[in-house]
């Protein structure tokens, strides 16, 4: 629904009528709009079955749905694992009464919802989910392969924060005002370290003599027979994968919603499926950010370090790269669950000095250092 | 009158007690308990049951020359009964000591006991005594806990049913002959007596007596086990459940002291409550089912035309009529005397004529005296009437067949009953105010329930003039009134009067300071208060002499 | 006055979190593989330790007599009055007219029920006992009022080694 404004990429301008232009993007953003909302909602379901797998208990497995309840296997296996409680709580989401509570600034009540969800998905449009090869020349399989796309994607993508401040300032109380105010601060504080952390990568490719290195898909591609920049920039990627738990407000950085001191953050105010778009907006959040991790330091579509789906395969290695791409960001969404039931929840001054006196002069001083030593070498 | 006292040791501590008590009596009015099951206060003494055994001594005196044994120390020796003695059979005397908690005495209480219980079923879970029963107490604290009889026990008619009201349990009784003495004694006559020998032993009527009386369910009360037990109260609740409430029988103007047992509002039933002025510790059958008259017919809610309707409302509405005139009052002598005050006032101030009926029937010579009523004497010290009723209200009925009086607020009377016949009532509007419905209430304007005896505090005076208090039992339905409310929300509205509803106790303090026969009337106790009655010397009452009471003249 | 708590001094590795974070990773994923202990109820259904104590019940014994003779101990004893027995008499056509007494109704409130087993203590009768349903409920407050029918069908036989009133009613034929 967003993508229609979307810069579209030509891929192969002249082998494409004029109707096929506009139709193929539209086709593509809604794919990669399934996919994305597809694997928020897994991630819902992840997140009660992991969590309770963690704690001892057996999570939701009772809800079923008639009729594919009775299914031999699938049925059994839907409702074990919790699948069909999707539905259930989606249900909810959409058939709840939906207030509106007197006190707020209804525009701005209204659109906030909408401004949490809307940046993750055209952030969703610039990830390289794989790879295809036309002629002998080899493309990325996303929506828009844009030569900044790592820049876009966290420029936009960090536009998430504006639904969640919106969100507190509309609600005129005091809670999720908080609640945003903390959300700002701490994409802030983070993005600086966020963008720093990664130079080193980009100098990284630049070298390897890439034409556009801030592209998404040439970062991926440049790790294809060889390290993956996790191992070869390992400080890079803990720095990174910490500020995006803070971008996302994932636990131990939720500190926009942290439920023991300002009841639900930024979104106390709201119900029914406008609190459903802030839910799957912070899911989505969660794909997208893992996506670009993978990316820049998991090897993108690449099956394991050194190792890349050979050309030779054609259209079957582009599948399988798209498969290992979403398999990845399957585990990182496992990963990040995992974390939450791990770690207690920061203070929110420890996470300011986390971003400004920890995070940010590491990160400089890691880019720093790669300067001085690929000079000295 | 100044009682001879003589000087005993019980336990070790010397008591000043009165002369000629029993050693029962005796350590009880010092406060030290000595079990007994066959003795009875009211009742000769047997000494069937050795219970009460315990230790005596007396001074020693030197058998020759009568001079007292001293020991060593130059104080008098005491000489021990070799063996223990029944306290309920041997008189206090001066000097004499008593033991009733040494290891002999302990000793002879446990077997007594054991003894008891050989032949005792252990029927307690389904006997109604249990909870007021000596056996079942004296058990607990002086008994043995485990029994030592392994035979089997004798087996005797369990379920009998002696004369009309009464059950017996042959298994249960343990032959104290309490109800063959009260029999004999109380009833005059001998118709109770032990069949067969030894442990065998059953009571029962002889066969040839008139063995219907109206004061037999004495003997229940008085069986110190659950072996006579009452047709009626037989497994309707256990003691332990009932609230007990002072109470004084309204049968009569004997005015018996009553125990009400009661639980969430429901009336089981009515003992004598002990009053050794009055009623000694009886009562009669009959006075026991009082309660019975208000469980049918009850006047529950206010009726205005026999329409039901708020009590206020109807208040209300019998005030409007009564403005119009005419009015008379019928009042009844089961009116409390606070409330017979008041009406006194209401027919003083608004000018109303006050019309009573008298009741009365045979006098047994015992507790159930001539006059039905329990109060004829509280509308004669209130000075609500002058002279003794008679059993019809002729002068009403006159006046009402005259035209005279228009309305008629009758309290509780059945009009029909005293004098009226049915033609008169359609000639006059009647506000019915009474607690249960009859004829009368059926033909009037407005009927406004009213609480019972058992539902209200109140004073009552009796044959003796003695004033005597009660207080509530249980809950009045909701749509009754007081009939100090009622009566002061009429003399507020007809009597244009601006005052507080005043409480039963409120009327006490007014009436012992207006009266000054009633002097010290609001802080009567529960043995109530004697009053003067010379002044109503001339006046004829129906009532004839019996137990704790002389007819005048 | 503000108070200083001293705290422990860290250790290089100890302030970058990281030693910990990859142990607490550790724990929760032990604990992911590990046996769950949520009990699936209504599938699975809990052992009950003995002398568990669960809705109070009456029983009869193995001659399939009535227990309960209505001497309402239990009603008496019961801290929230839950129970509430009518006695009666036991009618004279009855096999068991000789016990005399027994409960017309006998009804128990479970929505009063604490579950404190002073009735089945106070009985003298071992009339009254706890069994061990737990799951009560009703879709009414007049469901949770167990009636004497439904109190001695739930309880059902429970064998008496004394047989006390099997005693009284041979000692009674053995008198006549």
């Amino acid at each position: 629904m967003f993508s229609n404004s979307l810069i579209f990429a030509e891929v192969a301008p002249s082998f494409w009528d004029n109707v096929w232009s506009i139709v193929l993007p539209v086709l593509c953003s809604l794919i990669c709009i399934v996919v994305v909302m597809t694997f928020a909602g897994l991630s819902v379901v992840a997140e009660r079955k992991i969590s309770s797998y963690i704690q001892g208990r057996w999570g939701p497995n009772r809800t079923a749905i008639p009729y594919i309840e009775v299914i031999p296997f699938v049925g059994n296996f839907l409702k074990k694992n919790g699948l069909m409680q999707l539905a259930a709580d989606g249900l909810k989401f959409l058939l709840k009464e939906d207030p509106l509570p007197k006190h707020v600034n209804k525009f701005w009540y209204m659109i906030a919802p909408v401004m949490s969800l809307a940046p993750v998905l055209i952030a969703a449009s610039v990830i390289p989910f794989g790879i295809y090869w036309l002629d002998g020349k080899s493309n990325a399989i996303a929506v828009a392969n844009l030569d900044v796309s790592l820049l876009f994607a966290l420029a936009i993508g960090s536009l998430g924060v504006l639904g969640g401040i919106m969100a507190g300032w509309s609600s005129n109380s005091k809670l999720p005002y908080i609640g945003g105010m903390r959300a700002a601060a701490q994409v802030i504080s983070y993005e600086l370290a966020m963008g720093l952390s990664v130079l080193p990568v980009i100098l990284m490719v630049a070298s390897k003599g890439v034409q556009s290195p801030m592209s998404l898909f040439e970062i991926s591609n440049a790790q294809s027979n060889s390290l993956w920049f996790c191992i070869s920039q390992p400080l890079s990627a803990l720095i990174f994968i910490v500020a995006l738990f803070a971008e996302t407000n994932r636990l131990p950085f939720d500190m926009a919603e942290s439920e023991t001191d300002i009841v639900s953050g930024y979104h106390t105010e709201y119900g029914s499926f406008k609190f459903g778009l802030f839910f799957v907006g912070e899911y989505g959040h969660i794909v997208v950010g893992s996506s670009i991790f993978i990316a820049l330091f998991l090897g993108g579509w690449n099956p394991l370090p050194c190792e890349s789906w050979p050309q030779s395969w054609g259209i079957w290695a582009s599948i399988l790269s798209v498969i290992t791409f979403l398999v990845k960001i399957a585990m990182m969404i496992f990963f990040f669950i995992w974390i939450r039931w791990t770690l207690p929840r920061f203070r929110n001054d420890q996470v300011m000095n986390l971003g400004w006196k920890c995070l940010l002069p590491l990160a400089l001083a890691n880019f720093v250092g790669y300067l001085i030593y690929t000079s000295i070498r | 009158m100044e009682t001879q006292k003589v000087k005993v040791n019980i336990n070790g501590v010397d008591y000043m007690v009165e002369a000629g008590l029993n050693i029962l009596e005796a350590c009880k009015s010092v406060g030290v308990e000595i079990p007994f099951f066959c003795y009875h206060p009211s009742l000769k003494v047997a000494g069937s049951c050795r219970m009460c055994l315990i230790q005596m001594g007396t001074p020693a005196r030197d058998r020759a020359t009568g001079e007292p044994v001293l020991d060593e120390n130059g104080v008098q020796k005491i000489a021990w009964m070799p063996k223990p003695v029944i306290a309920c059979g041997t008189n206090v005397s001066e000097g004499m000591h008593i033991i009733t908690d040494n290891e002999m005495v302990k000793d002879c209480r446990r077997g007594v006991l054991e003894f008891l219980l050989l032949n005792h079923p252990l029927d307690c879970p389904i006997c109604d005594k249990a909870g007021e029963c000596k056996l079942q107490e004296y058990t607990h604290v002086y008994g043995q806990e485990q029994s030592r009889y392994v035979e089997d026990k004798n087996v005797k008619r369990k379920k009998r049913p002696l004369g009309s009201k009464i059950m017996v349990d042959a298994e249960r009784c343990i032959q104290c002959s309490r109800c063959i003495r009260f029999c004999k004694e109380y009833i005059g006559r001998s118709i109770m007596g032990f069949t067969k020998r030894g442990s065998k032993v059953e009571i029962g009527f002889y066969d040839d007596a008139d063995n219907e009386s109206n004061y037999l369910l004495n003997i229940v009360d008085g069986c110190p086990v659950g072996a006579l037990t009452e047709k009626e109260f037989r497994f309707k609740m256990r003691t332990w459940f009932l609230k007990t409430s002072e109470s004084i029988c309204g049968e009569s103007s004997a005015g018996v002291n009553t125990r009400v047992w009661s639980r969430e509002g429901k009336i089981y039933r009515i003992t004598p409550r002990q009053n050794a002025l009055v009623n000694d510790m009886f009562m009669s059958d009959t006075g026991r089912y009082t309660f019975k008259k208000y469980e049918q017919n009850r006047l529950e809610q206010a009726k205005i035309d026999s329409t039901p309707c708020e009590t206020e409302y109807a208040i209300l509405r019998a005030c409007d009529i009564a403005n119009i005139g005419d009015i008379a009052i019928v009042a009844n002598a089961w009116q409390t005397v606070e409330e017979m005050y008041l009406l006194k006032d209401l027919s003083k101030t608004c000018n109303i004529e006050v019309f009573m009926a008298s009741h009365v029937a045979e006098d047994d010579n015992k507790l159930v005296s001539a006059d039905r009523t329990p109060n004829m004497r509280g509308a004669l010290t209130t000075g609500l009437v002058d002279e003794y009723p008679t059993a019809t209200v002729e002068k009403l009925v006159q006046k009402v067949r005259n035209g005279e009086v228009k309305t008629i607020i009758c309290f509780g009377e059945d009009l029909l009953e005293i004098g009226f016949d049915a033609k008169d009532l359609k000639n006059v509007n009647i506000v019915y105010c009474g607690t249960v419905e009859n004829e009368t209430s059926k033909q009037a304007k407005i009927c406004i329930p009213l609480k019972t005896e058992f539902e209200k505090d109140g004073m009552w005076i009796n044959r003796q003039f003695r004033l005597q208090r009660f207080v509530k039992a249980v809950d009045a339905p909701s749509g009754a009134v007081s009939d100090i409310c009622l009566i002061s929300e009429v003399l507020k509205k007809i009597g244009n009067q601006n005052f507080t509803t005043p409480s039963v106790n409120d009327i006490r303090v007014l009436m012992s300071q207006k009266i000054p026969m009633f002097a010290g009337c609001e802080k009567i106790g529960s043995m109530g208060m004697l009053l003067d009655g010379s002044n109503f010397a001339n006046i004829d009452f129906p009532e004839e002499d019996a137990i704790n009471f002389k007819k005048c003249k | 006055m503000a108070i200083i708590v001293e705290r422990k001094r860290l250790s290089f590795w100890e302030r970058t979190y990281l030693p910990q974070i990859f142990s607490g990773l550790y724990i929760t994923i032990k604990n992911f593989f590990s046996p769950k202990v949520t009990l699936e109820y209504p599938d699975q259904r809990p052992v009950l330790p003995v002398g568990y104590r669960g809705a109070p019940v009456l029983v009869s014994d193995s001659n399939g007599r009535n227990k309960c003779v209505s001497c309402q101990l239990c009603e008496f004893v019961c801290p929230s009055k839950a129970i509430k027995v009518t006695p009666s008499a036991i009618p004279e056509d009855s096999e068991y007219a000789f016990i005399e007494k027994g409960p017309s109704e006998f009804q128990i409130d479970m929505s009063r029920c604490i579950f404190c087993g002073y009735c089945q203590e106070a009985c003298p009768e071992q009339a009254i006992v706890m069994s061990t349903e737990f799951s009560i409920n009703a879709y009414s407050r007049a469901g949770l009022l167990r009636k004497k029918n439904d109190l001695y069908k739930s309880g059902g036989v429970v064998p008496d080694r004394i047989m006390k009133w099997q005693k009284v009613k041979e000692n009674s034929q053995k008198g006549k």
